[in-house]
């Protein structure tokens, strides 16, 4: 009797296990997207269940160029460390996730756009004004998100000391907004399209400094060899670039902030 | 895990009705009066923390009804906050899946005849129980990636994790339980003829298997509490939804971790009771001459032989 | 494993601070867990039903969301600012995390143990006139405590496991500095992970077994 009941925990096993990989597979006629989950103004889920941000607004836009109505696009949580493997097993068409470009990542992917440049930049209280650069972070306490490459950049540029004195590193750049708000930070330091988003978010609160000082380029992943899309996708930013859509889309995620996003990059085909 | 299962010392019921602990004698009028201040001193003092506690939310606008209403919206439930706890549940159901079948194997191995299953059965137990969680999960994650050019996604990352480390512990379990069994009943076994295998299977195991039930459960209680692990992988957890989704939605940080706190405990206490129920039940089944196992870290009587510490063995995490 | 030796100083701080972290927390935690003992077992309801509410809540809720809870919660909703240093902060935060939650283990246990001390010698106390606190500290706590020591060392082993947790809020232990090690030498994962192995392994050996030799050295004999 336990023999069988040893069995019966062996093929349930065996059964979720094949159930899930069997949910693995995107495909059929709906175009899988993978975008961020928890980005205000990138990729954010909505309580109501629908997609918010630049980064959904423009797999909206390629999905459409490409064929797709809004019906057939599904969107799937692309968080940052397992980009490259839902691209390589084809568990999604295209990832559209804060996904800078870079020689790393384009040894296993291939990237389409750029279709937004940005930059390390600084957020603060609305009404401190003495932080105006990266310099002034000198004796400011900054809060970083852990394995984000923003903090390990100042924390090289100021040393180790500073890092224990001004430092903190917490789970995502969410958990670094009440710390900032109610003065147990006075900064936060990454890209600057994210802090413009979460500025964005409460109107008034923060101020984007908007001196970056390093440059990140944001582009589609696609899979290496399918050359094809990509070119069909860097056309259709490019058109998005020219009919000012691409301005909409920066308008309505970033808000007062999207002044500091004016011109659509260059598409880089390589 | 269960409360030490140790029989009540305030069994006994004054005609008055006031419970009498070995501690204290049954309080007299003067000391019922003191009894009586001290309650209501701790009665008022209670909302006036609360109350401070208030204060001081309200202050850091906290208790702006827009933080919390949004927990009120089912879509926030639907949508947010059950899509985390689905997640959660099924990386808790499915490492448990595996880590108990784990631990029988590992178990039984750690008592097999033959040097050269027990000794790496007891090395891998060991040595699993004695590494911390987060370590092994970090380190399958990067390992995976480092060894096998896997990319490991966080959800299988926690799994294996839970799996080894609460497989070993369940090893433990499982090693305790079988021992419990009085050696005569192996040993009449052997005298009819049965092999060492038959034994386990046919003598031991089912006995056994009751006794130990109850710590499995409490162990399991652990293992779901231990998800929450996944959260610093970032796993998109019950802990992810209230910690950062739902936060990055409503600012609303500290609520929603909260409320989270509130479901983890209602699910545990769920499972808890569930133990208890168990245990209940083992004890009056009468047909195991074996006694239960203590939960791992379990207050056991001293003098018994199982009360040594063990690197590894965790109530706690 | 060159990459082991190159990081050895950075290895030996991180381990450093995981002693710092079970130690301070482990103090706190015996204190603490120590007080709601007493008020589990005391004569007012209140403070027994006070005890359970809060063992009962600590037990059942993850380590994690505790320790996220105290360095993003405590610090703001109670103005907590333990050092001008942010890291010293985080690591005093991440302490009371973890003796919050210890404290509810190390009250089980000495709850348990208080169960084990016989009836007789509680009854003595009290024919001979001692008050409930007098009987809780003369004659039960000291017996109990040594029925529970090797309990006791179980919780302290699972509590220097336990502080990798505080990796949550971004205190720099060994979980980590692993963790960072990991992304920097991408190509030495095994002997560093084999290197933290070894590490958390003469940490608890060690506790293991001199909680057992104290257990058998400190066991009431009846």
């Amino acid at each position: 009797m336990r023999v069988h009941r040893v069995g019966a925990v062996v093929i349930t096993v065996v059964t979720m296990a094949a159930g899930l990989t069997a949910c693995g597979s995107g495909g059929g006629d709906t175009f899988v997207v993978g975008v961020k989950f928890d980005q205000p103004g990138l990729g954010q889920k909505q309580p109501d269940g629908s997609f918010k941000g630049f980064d959904v607004d423009v797999a909206k836009y390629i999905a459409k160029e490409l064929g797709y109505k809004d019906d057939k696009i599904e969107f799937k949580e692309a968080i940052s460390a397992n980009r490259e493997s839902f691209i390589q097993q084809g568990q999604v068409n295209i990832v559209v996730a804060t996904y800078s470009i870079n020689d790393e990542r384009k040894k296993k992917i291939a990237f389409a756009g750029p279709y937004l440049v940005t930059g390390q930049d600084i957020l603060t209280r609305a009404d401190d004004t003495s932080i105006n650069g990266v310099d002034d972070l000198k004796t400011k306490k900054v809060c970083g998100a852990q394995g984000s490459s923003s903090p390990k950049r100042l924390a090289d540029k100021f040393g180790e000391a500073w890092k224990s004195q001004y430092l903190t590193e917490q789970q995502g750049y969410g958990a670094c907004l009440p710390l900032l708000e109610n003065k147990q930070v006075d900064a936060i330091s990454t890209d600057a399209t994210i802090l413009a988003g979460f500025a964005a978010q409460s109107p008034g609160k923060f101020r984007l400094v908007g001196k970056p000082f390093s440059e990140e380029k944001y582009g589609v992943g696609v899979k290496l060899e399918d050359k094809d899309t990509r070119e069909k996708i860097n056309k259709a930013l490019e058109k998005m670039f020219g009919d000012g859509s691409w301005k909409k889309a920066v308008d309505a995620n970033f808000g007062e902030f999207g002044r500091f996003f004016t011109t659509p990059p260059t598409i880089e085909r390589y | 895990m269960s409360a030490p299962a140790v029989p009540s010392k305030r069994a006994r019921v004054p005609a008055g009705g006031a419970r009498v602990n070995v501690l204290y004698d049954a309080p007299g009028p003067r000391a019922r009066r003191r009894n009586a201040v001290f309650t209501v001193l701790v009665i008022l003092a209670a909302p006036a923390v609360l109350f401070l506690m208030a204060v001081k939310l309200n202050e850091k606008k906290q208790l702006d009804p827009a933080l919390w209403t949004p927990f009120l919206r089912g879509d926030v439930w639907v949508n947010l906050i059950l899509p985390g706890l689905l997640n959660t549940l099924s990386a808790a159901a499915v490492a448990a899946l595996i880590a108990v079948p784990f631990g029988f194997v590992f178990g039984i191995g750690r008592l097999s005849g033959h040097a050269w299953i027990r000794l790496p059965a007891g090395a891998v137990v060991e040595f699993f129980r004695a590494i911390p969680l987060l370590v092994m999960i970090f380190a399958v994650m990067f390992g995976g990636n480092a060894i096998l050019g896997l990319t490991v996604t966080p959800f299988t990352a926690v799994v294996i994790g839970l799996v080894l480390y609460n497989g070993s512990v369940l090893a433990e379990i499982v090693r305790a339980g079988i021992q419990s069994i009085p050696r005569g009943q192996s040993e009449a076994a052997l005298a009819v003829g049965l092999r060492g295998g038959q034994v386990m299977r046919m003598i031991l195991l089912p006995q056994a298997v009751t006794a130990m039930m109850p710590a499995i459960v409490a162990q399991l209680v652990v293992l779901l509490k231990d998800t929450a692990l996944g959260f610093i992988v970032s796993f998109e957890d019950l802990l992810n939804a209230g910690a950062r989704v739902l936060p990055s939605n409503f600012n609303n940080l500290i609520p929603s971790v909260i409320v989270i706190a509130i479901v983890y405990i209602v699910i545990n206490l769920i499972v808890s009771a569930i133990a208890i129920w168990l245990e209940k039940r083992s004890r009056r089944n009468r047909r195991s001459t074996a006694r239960p196992v203590e939960p791992p870290g379990a207050i056991v009587a001293p003098g018994s032989a199982t009360g040594a510490p063990a690197a590894g063995v965790s109530l706690t995490d | 494993m060159q990459a082991l030796l190159d990081e050895l100083p950075v290895i030996l701080q991180a381990f450093w601070l995981t002693i710092r972290l079970t130690l301070a927390s482990a103090v706190l935690a015996l204190v603490f867990g120590t007080i709601l003992a007493a008020m589990r077992v005391s004569p007012l309801p209140v403070l027994r039903g006070i005890g359970t509410v809060y063992v009962n809540t600590l037990r059942n809720t993850p380590l994690t969301l505790v320790i996220v809870f105290c360095g993003l919660g405590l610090g703001l909703v109670l103005d907590v600012s333990f050092s001008t240093s942010l890291s010293t902060n985080y690591l005093w935060l991440s302490i009371i995390g973890l003796s919050a939650y210890t404290a509810a283990f190390v009250c089980e246990a000495l709850r348990a143990g208080i169960n084990t001390v016989p009836v007789g010698q509680a009854e003595a106390a009290r024919a001979i006139g001692l008050t409930f606190f007098q009987n809780l500290r003369l004659i039960v706590l000291p017996q109990a405590l040594r029925t529970v020591i090797a309990p006791l060392g179980s919780i302290l082993i699972a509590l220097t496991k336990n502080t990798t947790i505080a990796a949550a809020i971004g205190v720099g232990e060994a979980s980590l500095t692993m963790k960072t090690l990991f992304e920097s030498h991408g190509d030495a994962v095994v002997p560093i992970f084999l290197g933290f192995a070894f590490g958390f392994l003469i940490l608890t050996l060690p506790t293991g077994l001199l909680f057992t030799w104290l257990s058998r050295r400190l066991a009431v004999i009846r």
